[in-house]
């Protein structure tokens, strides 16, 4: 009875803050995305006028809604990929009995995940560069001519997909190493001694027995990547041309540039819908291949 | 594969991907001890010519950094102070007492945690209004007081307790607080270091909510001003590289002699915070 009474007494504090600086906020985001709540509704909720799903309806016929969902799904599809990929790599490197100075280098790969992100974009804008940035120095020694990075829209996206791979695979790198080394050494032993090859044990045990951890990185770094915003904020503003406009930065300026924040709201709800359905997808494409 | 040739292979992929990966926050850390101007040439020069401390010093007497970092530090303390608390008690909470809707309430809670923390920013940002708070200090804090992550990662952890150390406490007739208090945030310690550190980092780090609550400049974190300062300052490549090693570097530190406890966190929670 008393411990009934303080577990209530003890969830209290955080159930408060949780429901009313986030439950409260997430059905509010959803009627909120129904009016054409603005600059006047801010300061008195009278002028707050009902408009039904026409905030969406505005979206679906608006070119640049569609221009930033785009610029988001270029970004997570060749991000997520190209991320997932070095972070396997790395942790293979890192895991691999021939490496040396295994801990430096794990500290190293890991470093990028803790820096502040607007700090680094700033600094990847000056390696991105065209005149005196690193990145095109380097290209030039291959005799690569200079790139526009962040002036041409063609470039623009793979730059801020760069730093975003650079900043995170080795937050992925680390759960993997964690899953690898969980694989017992006698599988691999056993088909050696079969004469299997270096390619056929990591085809056969390596990548079997990461896959449920593989699966996990993927749909958390997928979530993640479809929230891109300081990147494209320092490093591009947008531009060019819009060429690194993201759903979110849309958002951002329709609710708190044009003030519009209940179409700003409908914005943020369809990208949260997005992101749940492309996640079941992801979850049931893995489910089927698992049972094959 | 032979043996040293596989050696030689992977070590020296490590060398070419540990260079890759070091040589951003090696050349910022550089080019943020270059005269101004001096970054401004080709070839990219790697190491100042002539190192000064003429941009750190720019940077506090001009553009009041130390003020952001202030801001940045205190924000970022009170939110893990708070939370640090109220986390605690509801992660051990949903691991040893008993309560009734104690499990419909954490599913609740694991359920929120698909939700992005963007789509409440708008409605947010109208409560937040209506308490007053947008452009205070409260604004970043009051939201931050606790989170989904911070509770699942205590109440992991705490699931492991022994339950007979508990129940005789409470025979000998110590209040729930007192045995929270003495018996059961010692037991938490590791946990709550990694706790801690997550969530200064976390909050250190933060940016979108910030840059919306924090309207006036004044009040601005560290990297809410450095995005603005470097809208700003576009050309001035030396400053801009001070300005990010003072935002980067506490953090840096602060991973680096803790690294143990962060790895940890990671690993227990599998969820990004």
């Amino acid at each position: 009875m008393k411990a009934r009474k303080a577990g209530w007494i003890f969830v209290a504090p955080a159930l408060l803050v949780l429901g009313l600086f986030f439950f409260l906020p997430v059905l509010a985001a959803f009627l909120m995305s129904l009016t054409d709540f603005d600059l006047y509704a801010l300061r008195d909720a009278a002028n707050l006028r009902f408009v039904g799903l026409r905030n969406y309806g505005h979206l679906l016929t608006e070119p640049l809604f569609w221009k930033a969902l785009g610029n988001t799904v270029y970004f997570v599809v060749l991000g997520v990929p190209l991320s997932i990929g070095a972070s396997l790599g790395a942790a293979l490197l890192v895991n691999s009995k021939v490496a040396r100075f295994r801990n430096l280098f794990r500290t190293v790969f890991f470093a990028p995940v803790v820096t502040t992100l607007v700090a680094v974009a700033v600094v990847w804008r000056y390696i991105f560069h065209t005149r005196y940035g690193f990145l095109n120095y380097a290209l030039g020694i291959f005799d690569i001519a200079p790139i526009d990075w962040m002036g041409d829209p063609h470039w623009a996206m793979p730059a801020i997909i760069v730093l975003a791979v650079w900043k995170n695979f080795g937050y992925n790198m680390i759960i993997l190493l964690a899953a690898l080394q969980s694989i017992p050494d006698d599988l691999y032993e056993a088909a050696r001694i079969d004469g299997a090859s270096n390619w056929q044990l990591f085809r056969h045990i390596t990548l079997p027995g990461l896959a449920p951890v593989l699966t996990l990185v993927s749909i958390l770094t997928m979530t993640g990547y479809f929230q891109l915003f300081a990147e494209p904020y320092v490093m591009t503003e947008g531009g060019p041309l819009q060429s690194t406009l993201s759903v979110l930065y849309f958002m951002y300026e329709e609710g708190f540039k044009w003030w519009s924040l209940g179409r700003a709201s409908a914005v943020a709800f369809l990208l949260f819908v997005l992101m749940f359905v492309v996640t079941l997808v992801q979850l049931r494409v893995t489910r089927r291949e698992g049972q094959l | 594969m032979k043996r040293p040739a596989a050696t030689l292979l992977v070590n020296t992929a490590l060398v070419i991907g540990g260079i890759a990966t070091a040589f951003p926050l090696v050349w910022m850390l550089s080019v943020s001890f270059m005269q101004s101007g001096a970054a401004g040439h080709f070839p990219p020069p790697l190491l100042p010519a002539e190192p000064t401390l003429e941009n750190y010093r720019v940077l506090f007497a001009k553009h009041a950094a130390g003020r952001y970092m202030f801001n940045s530090a205190l924000v970022a303390l009170v939110v893990t102070c708070i939370s640090l608390i109220f986390n605690t008690m509801a992660g051990y909470a949903f691991a040893k007492l008993r309560f009734s809707g104690r499990d419909r309430v954490f599913s609740l809670l694991l359920g929120a945690l698909v939700i992005p923390g963007q789509v409440v920013m708008i409605p947010l940002f109208a409560l937040m209004k209506e308490l007053g708070l947008v452009s205070t200090y409260g604004g970043v804090i009051v939201p931050a007081m606790a989170s989904v992550f911070g509770i699942f990662l205590v109440r992991q952890y705490a699931l492991s307790l022994p339950d007979e150390l508990l129940e005789a406490a409470r025979i000998d007739g110590a209040s729930e607080m007192r045995i929270f208090r003495s018996i059961v945030v010692p037991l938490l310690r590791p946990i709550l270091v990694t706790l801690a550190i997550l969530t200064f980092m976390a909050s250190w780090n933060d940016f979108m909510w910030p840059l919306i609550v924090l309207t006036q400049q004044k009040l601005h974190t560290l990297p809410v001003a450095l995005a603005s300062l470097s809208r700003e300052h576009v050309q001035d490549s030396e400053l801009m590289m001070a300005g990010a090693v003072i935002t980067v570097v506490p953090v840096l530190v602060l991973f680096l002699s803790m690294q143990r406890y962060y790895i940890a966190g990671i690993l227990a929670g599998g969820v990004k915070g």
